[in-house]
């Protein structure tokens, strides 16, 4: 099996984590309630950490050390998908784009389980035990906002319709979609989506949100490929500014 | 004298027991044995190799034990070889009786049987609270001040305790 198509899977997903584990880390001190602070810079961690295993991955296939390949490279060099590195905004945008993104990486560690590739299953079936706690905070809030007022509604809608093109540009396909499936490394991008849409549909179904047409979307693609928005260089810069200083810093 | 031990073979005794004296950082009264994240224990000649796996992926703890495993092995005039591996994932039902006795002792509700929660996520809704034993509780945060703790609130005692998180 080629190693480009193994490399280029294990990148996104390594890239999203880190860039969604960072920005989750931006609301440690500014949630909406103290447990909401706990509960972000929980996650964070929990993310950061699963990159980090992602990257020691990569580094055994031959890539650099994890902390160089996380800090220095250039945002032209990120395979993540332009949904994680948009600012925060206000909680109600957070909360949505946890709930999409959250929803879809739980749905891709649990395929991973059955990889052919076993350092990325037994990691899976590590992962897939700490994701638990991240989609039931999601589906949690999302229900429990999604029913509570107008003003609460209308907002968490909102922030619904303007993620979903960037929620659909997760499943940006690879060029090597079809060998990936074929060695069995996993069941690729579409068929994740199909069930992604599943899932969303079915929490949403149980809130006063609509779902998306996602049939009419134009999915916000080229993050998997480098091209991303204004708001990833910022990023990038300030966590290799904190490498910079203490290259042994703890995340 | 110590085993020799095989490649992945069963855990030696004695070099468990030194183990015994590794506590986690965040809970000391639980060894790193009664954790669970002690995967391999074997002694080859002079080398004493230890594989670890973390609770958590990101657990920040697990660089500081891995280096007291180092200490203790050092300690007992061996070569200490110790890795990580995710090769047996690490879930909460890995803790022994007596860890899940020590952490009553310690105020923390030990985790119910990970696999009840895989299949109904509604047993995290509440827990046993570790000072009365009701069940009155109520999950307040499945997010507590460590990765693997979650916090719940108790209804008889009216007041908050933590429960070591099923994974
Ligand atoms: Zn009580």
């Amino acid at each position: 099996m080629s190693n480009l198509a193994l490399k280029e899977i294990l990148y996104k997903m390594a890239d999203d984590l880190l860039v969604f584990g960072h920005r989750n880390s931006e609301w440690t001190g500014f949630g909406p309630l103290l447990e909401e602070d706990i509960a972000f810079s929980s996650m964070a961690q929990d993310k950061i950490g699963q990159s980090q295993a992602l990257y020691q991955l990569l580094h055994q296939l031959g890539e650099q050390e994890p902390d160089t390949v996380a800090f220095t490279r250039n945002a032209n060099q990120f395979h993540n998908c332009t949904l994680v590195e948009l600012p925060n905004r206000e909680y109600d945008f957070s909360l949505v784009r946890h709930f999409l993104f959250d929803t879809a990486d739980a749905l891709r560690w649990q395929m991973l389980m059955q990889s052919s590739y076993t350092p990325l299953a037994q990691l899976a079936a590590k992962v897939r035990g700490e994701l638990r706690y991240h989609t039931l905070h999601a589906n949690t809030w999302i229900k429990q906002l999604g029913s509570a007022t107008e003003e609460s509604i209308g907002r968490l809608q909102q922030s619904l319709n303007e993620l979903a093109p960037y929620a659909l540009g997760m499943f940006e396909r690879s060029p090597y979609e079809d060998q990936l499936i074929a060695d069995q490394i996993y069941e690729g991008e579409k068929a994740l989506e199909a069930r992604w849409q599943q899932a969303i549909e079915k929490t949403l179904a149980q809130t006063q949100l609509t779902s998306p047409d996602w049939k009419i979307q134009t999915p916000h693609l080229g993050g998997r490929v480098g091209e991303h928005t204004e708001h990833l260089q910022p990023l990038l810069d300030e966590m290799s500014e904190v490498f910079r200083i203490d290259p042994g810093a703890e995340w | 004298m110590l085993d020799s031990g095989k490649s992945i073979g069963p855990l030696n005794a004695e070099l468990l027991s030194w183990l015994e004296e590794v506590k986690d950082p965040e809970i000391p009264v639980l060894s790193l044995v009664d954790m669970g994240v002690i995967t391999q224990a074997e002694v080859d000649g002079s080398v004493a190799r230890v594989e670890m796996t973390p609770t958590f992926v990101g657990c920040p703890a697990l660089e500081i034990m891995k280096q007291e495993v180092e200490q203790v092995i050092t300690r007992h005039g061996f070569t200490p070889e110790v890795t990580v591996s995710f090769r047996e994932p690490w879930s909460s039902d890995k803790m022994t009786e007596k860890g899940k006795a020590a952490l009553k002792k310690f105020g923390l509700a030990p985790p119910p049987a990970s696999a009840q929660v895989f299949h109904d996520l509604e047993i995290l809704e509440s827990a046993t609270c570790p000072r009365c034993n009701g069940t009155n509780t109520e999950l307040k945060n499945p997010f507590g001040p460590t990765l693997c703790r979650a916090i719940y609130y108790c209804h008889t005692c009216h007041e908050a305790f933590e429960q070591f998180k099923p994974v």
